[in-house]
């Protein structure tokens, strides 16, 4: 079944998008949540588990001290309310992923709210509120059997892997985002980019989308222009990468004016995303789902953080991104444009390690950007997956400031380290990938090309110098691009130039 | 959902949807007699409701304590054998629960 849709720009023509974000944060903690199950990711099948863990009868949680501490601290650094008193919840529900039929999440009392978010996006700052961050629990694996797709669709049975249930899990929910019209389904990505860096930052979840630790619910609604009231939403789950982010704003928009130019109206529902075609597609009814029946956890005393507690964390919170990078914007001498490509690159922190092990601003900047950006576009991946350490990078632009290599040899002394063959300096050794001094060698070669070559040696000779750029050309060739340019031509112009 | 019905009273639908969201199949005859003898059940805990608690300061938790927490150390989990041992059905290391009709993952 295909969804008819509305082009892009003629939606906005005719309604105004609302947009919200419900996101669950991984913490990466060394235990669980309530046990001390390990939370290593990748662990064979159900071999970190305990009666705590598989809701066994008689087992009793115990809260993890660093979750909590981790959960207020995303709260500050979101400027948030912490609050002095706050409870866990059991939000009942069937499903396998659970064992305990519950999950223990927090209800009307958690742990931070009323915070706000500042989303930069082409020089404009959209400031998203935050409703509430808490704490909450992570559940099993299903794997379901039988069906075409691992879907439950025509799935004879599932199986369940009970590793991930338990772990300390923080959900960041934002108030309706109202007013971003064109740029909602950029707004939407910015905001759990910066979230994510935020969450980098404070050192407590690895963030990595691909494993699952970062997940975003994303609500759209439209309504019409001019309308006071805001429309049905949709809310599409476990939105894992930061493109598809953007990209199932885009696509509800555009599904939910074609619903609604049909004199419909939208169903309030959950859908799933589907990479491959960057469509969503609805997933089951939120009617009954709702129905959790929420209580307070009676086998969890409520946490109680005292204001001295909170000051202490608030004190020891880093420098957060967005001031940093004002800070680093400004010490690399950076116009704003330039910076946003930086950042847009994901690679302000690649250049600041790499100018933390030595190299320059200008050069760190130039390589990341330049050559190293293009491998990683060749490769398919982000630069941070390059298989190249920033301090690798300052190694191989000494290399080059001290003229051992030149930007050629430096290029193909970075093959050898994205090969796995070592650091910089063990390759350019390894491989032979010297620049050649003023060698014997040096010499043979420069002596060969203008004896190779004696029409252009005469040209220069003569006082065409700008013809000696062939017989550089012809020494670089038969020294396989090892020599240094500029030598090869200084010793040129001592043979053919007279003053 | 349903709407609540009068105190000391349980509707049919009540106890349906209940019974839905418990993923319990429950048969016409039993959603009479499970009625009935629910709004027993809340007869008996309505009693409470009777009690003169205006001097009372509400109650949170049977035990007045608060920040209970352990340090975040891993401990060993159990034998997975052991854990599977619990299990209705096991395949490939994992749990085998039925296909849960209507939902996705």
């Amino acid at each position: 079944m295909s969804d008819t849709l509305v082009d892009f720009d003629e939606v906005l023509t005719r309604y105004e998008p609302v947009i919200g974000l419900e996101t669950h944060v991984e913490l990466g903690t060394a235990s669980k949540m309530f046990c001390g199950c390990s939370t290593t990711f990748g662990a064979e099948p159900n071999t970190q588990t305990c009666p705590v863990c598989l809701g066994l009868p008689g087992s009793l949680p115990v809260v993890n001290a660093d979750a909590i501490e981790s959960t207020i601290r995303i709260g500050l650094a979101l400027g948030c309310r912490i609050a002095s008193w706050s409870r866990f919840a059991r939000k009942n529900y069937f499903y396998p992923d659970i064992p305990k039929g519950f999950q223990t999440s927090q209800y009307d009392e958690p742990l931070c709210t009323a915070g706000h978010l500042d989303v930069e996006l082409d020089g404009e700052t959209y400031r998203v509120e935050i409703e509430r961050v808490h704490i909450e629990e992570d559940t099993g694996k299903n794997l379901h059997v039988g069906g075409a797709t691992g879907r439950i669709h025509g799935a004879d049975h599932s199986l369940v892997d009970y590793n991930r249930a338990g772990i300390p899990l923080v959900e960041i929910v934002t108030r309706p985002i109202p007013g971003a019209g064109a740029k909602a389904p950029e707004v939407a990505r910015a905001y759990v980019t910066e979230l994510r860096e935020i969450l980098l930052a404070l050192g407590v979840s690895e963030v990595r989308m691909e494993q699952g630790n970062l997940r975003s619910d994303v609500n759209t609604s439209l309504a019409p222009i001019g309308s006071l009231e805001w429309g049905t939403r949709t809310e599409t789950k476990n939105v894992n990468s930061l493109r598809s982010v953007e990209r199932s704003v885009r696509f509800e928009m555009r599904r939910q004016a074609a619903v609604l130019d049909a004199g419909e109206r939208v169903v309030q529902e959950t859908r799933h995303f589907h990479e491959d075609t960057g469509s969503t597609s609805s997933g089951r009814s939120k009617e009954e789902a709702t129905d959790y029946r929420y209580f307070p956890e009676p086998d969890l005393v409520p946490i109680a953080p005292d204001e001295e507690w909170i000051d202490e964390l608030r004190a020891a919170l880093p420098e957060l991104p967005a001031a940093r990078r004002i800070r680093l914007r400004e010490e690399w001498g950076l116009s704003d444009t330039e910076m946003a490509w930086l950042v847009n690159a994901g690679a302000v922190e690649l250049v600041s390690d790499t100018v933390a092990a030595g190299a320059s601003p200008a050069d760190a900047r130039k390589w990341w950007l330049g050559e190293l950006a293009r491998r990683a576009n060749d490769a398919g991946t982000e630069l941070s997956q390059l298989a190249v350490t920033p301090a690798q990078v300052a190694e191989l632009i000494g290399l080059v400031a001290a003229g051992t290599v030149n930007d050629q040899l430096a290029r193909q002394a970075l093959d050898g380290v994205l090969a796995g063959e070592g650091d910089p300096a063990a390759v350019v050794e390894s491989r032979g990938l010297a620049v050649m001094g003023d060698s014997d060698e040096l010499v043979a070669a420069v002596e060969a090309a203008i004896e190779g070559n004696p029409d252009v040696a005469d040209k220069v000779r003569g006082g065409k110098v700008q013809a000696i750029g062939a017989l550089v050309g012809a020494v670089m060739k038969t020294t396989r691009g090892k020599a240094d340019a500029g030598t090869v031509k200084r010793m040129l112009e001592e043979r053919l130039v007279s003053e | 959902m349903s709407t609540p019905s009068p105190k000391g009273q349980l509707t049919r639908d009540e106890v349906a949807h209940l019974a839905h969201l418990s993923r319990l199949a429950v048969s016409d005859e039993e959603l009479d007699l499970f009625a009935g003898q629910l709004a027993a059940v809340l007869d008996a805990v309505a009693q409470v409701g009777k009690a003169d608690v205006s001097d009372v300061a509400p109650t949170t938790h049977a035990v007045p304590m608060t920040n209970v927490m352990r340090p975040d150390v891993a401990r060993p989990s159990l034998p997975r054998d052991v854990v599977l041992a619990g299990a209705p059905a096991a395949e490939d290391d994992r749990f085998r629960v039925p296909r849960i009709l209507g939902e996705e993952a």
